[in-house]
């Protein structure tokens, strides 16, 4: 495996930025993710309008692969509908499980394409999905 | 003087010839599990191929023969560990078993409310965890023995938690995070003292230096045999007989019953008693095969061997400012597991990016969130040696962890 395709310059930039690190005040959601076995642990926070994502933050440690997941995740949805949100975890979701390989389908994930190919790196998925799960069951418990 | 030769012995270990993602393999993760040499590859398999039945219950031919493996496995483990009688060593399926059953036997009969358990913070949670559900389910108090600055427990605290109220204390003899070997002569005589019983967590001591059970006075001692050259699926306890006597069964069924009627039984002696069901002979065959082979090098030279090992490692390491050594920094009461982390990268980067060099090591939790949580870290990376490992191992894991930094943006 070349780590080339895996540590790339974006996912290296999304990890050390951190413009999507920080605690938002009076989130209308703030769901916690958690990857017992490596020690990831997000929480991540959010602020609708109405059923309109209006602002996304996270906060919590973790490897940089989940790190810059959870940030480019976070760019995706603001300013998109809950159920646009819904969609394109699911879009997420279906490219690392290899489902979805449509290059037109997984467009729409902008960023977070490149975490593509972590799927040929099994031990790494969990890093990937940890924010994604935890937007799903965020948003499918409101 | 280094009376090991770890260049020829790696030469028994047909894994450790493999190359991983295109570099010959570096293999730093004993703590989880050892790899296997040729031998006992070969015991097993010629076990299977020759020996193979169901030991304790035909008078054919085969069975007696398995028998006769189980039965020479069981006394290969009795003198290696000194144990005074045969009957005093039980097989499990692996050392987490092992603890259950003295928790769910000698826990739930013997311990009353208000009974205080002892444990250390560095405990995996196999030996944490059924000392909860212990403590829970008889109104006992768990309490732990925590660490000093330098990963040690003192003999203050020790005094300070065990009391003549504590009824068991159980903590490992090396840590697998932290690799520190705990004072556990001082904790056995001290519970003794207290009217405590002490149980001791072999697993990643016992691989790694000479134990004598008699000598120790430990009431329990638990351990694997993958950690020590055999196969996964197979684990260990000793106790004393006087207090395995005393003890309810663990699992109920065949094997491990003197007679069955509808409404009641009468158990087997020990140590069948304990003995339910069909036993891993395979595992045991491996593990007295893998006992043969650490015997014949000698535990004092292993010993040796990576202590030096260690001393090397850690020298290396404490020169790099961005590495953090959790655990003692000293040679003083520590074996050859060195947890660390790096500045900034979090521990599943530096085993992926590690790996991508062929130096496997372990990062996470290793399964001790109290101490994760204790010593404040989300994780760490753990390099784990065993008597096969080079200098040049520790110099390709220096040279994987510089390479580490350059991948995530921070220089060498």
């Amino acid at each position: 495996m070349d780590l080339n395709m895996i540590y790339t310059q974006l996912i290296m930039e999304h990890n050390k930025s951190g413009h999507n690190k920080k605690s938002l005040e009076n989130p209308d959601i703030s769901e916690k993710g958690h990857n017992p076995s490596c020690g990831d642990d997000i929480t991540l926070e959010i602020k609708l309008n109405g059923d309109l994502i209006e602002n996304a933050s996270f906060v919590g440690v973790g490897c940089a692969i989940s790190q810059a997941s959870t940030s480019m995740m976070i760019d995706l949805i603001k300013g998109k509908t809950i159920e646009e949100a819904m969609e394109l975890v699911e879009t997420f979701i279906g490219m690392i499980k290899k489902e979805i390989t449509n290059e037109k389908d997984l467009e729409k994930l902008e960023d977070a394409m490149v975490l593509q190919n972590i799927s040929n790196m099994p031990a790494r998925v969990k890093c990937a999905v940890l924010a994604w799960h935890t937007l799903k069951e965020a948003l499918s418990s409101l | 003087m280094d009376k090991l030769n770890p260049v020829e012995l790696k030469k028994d270990f047909p894994i450790l010839k493999e190359s991983i993602n295109g570099n010959k393999l570096v293999y730093l993760d004993n703590g989880a599990t050892t790899q296997k040499p040729i031998q006992v590859i070969e015991a097993i398999n010629n076990y299977n191929k020759l020996s193979h039945g169901n030991p304790h219950r035909g008078a054919h031919k085969l069975s007696v023969l398995a028998t006769t493996e189980y039965n020479l496995a069981k006394e290969s483990v009795k003198n290696f560990i000194n144990a005074n009688n045969i009957e005093e060593i039980i097989f499990t399926k692996n050392t987490t078993e092992s603890l259950n059953l003295i928790a769910l036997s000698y826990g739930m009969e013997f311990v009353d409310e208000n009974d205080e358990i002892v444990l250390a913070i560095s405990e995996h949670h196999s030996n944490i965890l059924p000392w909860q559900r212990v403590a829970k389910e008889k109104g006992a108090i768990l309490k732990y023995m925590y660490l000093d600055k330098n990963g040690r427990i003192t003999l203050e605290e020790i005094k300070n938690k065990i009391t003549n109220k504590t009824k068991i204390v159980s903590i490992a003899q090396m840590s697998n995070v932290l690799g520190t070997v705990h004072p556990i002569e001082e904790i056995i005589d001290y519970a003794h003292k207290m009217g405590s019983i002490v149980i001791v967590d072999g697993a990643q001591s016992t691989p790694h230096m000479k134990i004598d059970v008699q000598n120790l006075n430990v009431d329990f001692f638990v351990f694997s045999a993958h950690k020590m050259l055999g196969p996964m699926g197979m684990g260990v306890l000793y106790g004393k007989k006087e207090l395995l006597e005393n003890m309810p069964p663990f699992l109920m069924g065949g094997d491990m019953i003197e007679y069955v009627y509808e409404q009641n039984a009468t158990f087997a002696s020990l140590p069948f008693k304990f003995e339910a069901g069909t036993q891993n002979v395979e595992g045991a065959v491996g593990l007295r095969s893998a006992i043969d082979y650490l015997k014949n090098i000698g535990l004092d030279n292993i010993e040796y061997h990576e202590k030096l090992l260690t001393e090397y490692a850690l020298d290396k390491l404490l020169t790099l400012d961005y590495i953090n050594i959790q655990g003692p920094k000293d040679l003083e009461k520590r074996g050859g597991i060195i947890s660390f982390t790096i500045d900034n990268i979090h521990p599943h980067d530096v085993a992926s990016i590690l790996d991508s060099y062929g130096v496997a090591i372990r990062a996470g939790h290793h399964c001790a969130q109290p101490l994760m949580r204790y010593l404040n870290v989300p994780a760490t990376s753990r390099a784990s040696f065993y008597f096969y490992n080079t200098k040049e191992d520790v110099d390709q894991l220096i040279a994987g962890i510089k390479n580490v930094r350059k991948w995530l943006g921070y220089g060498s």
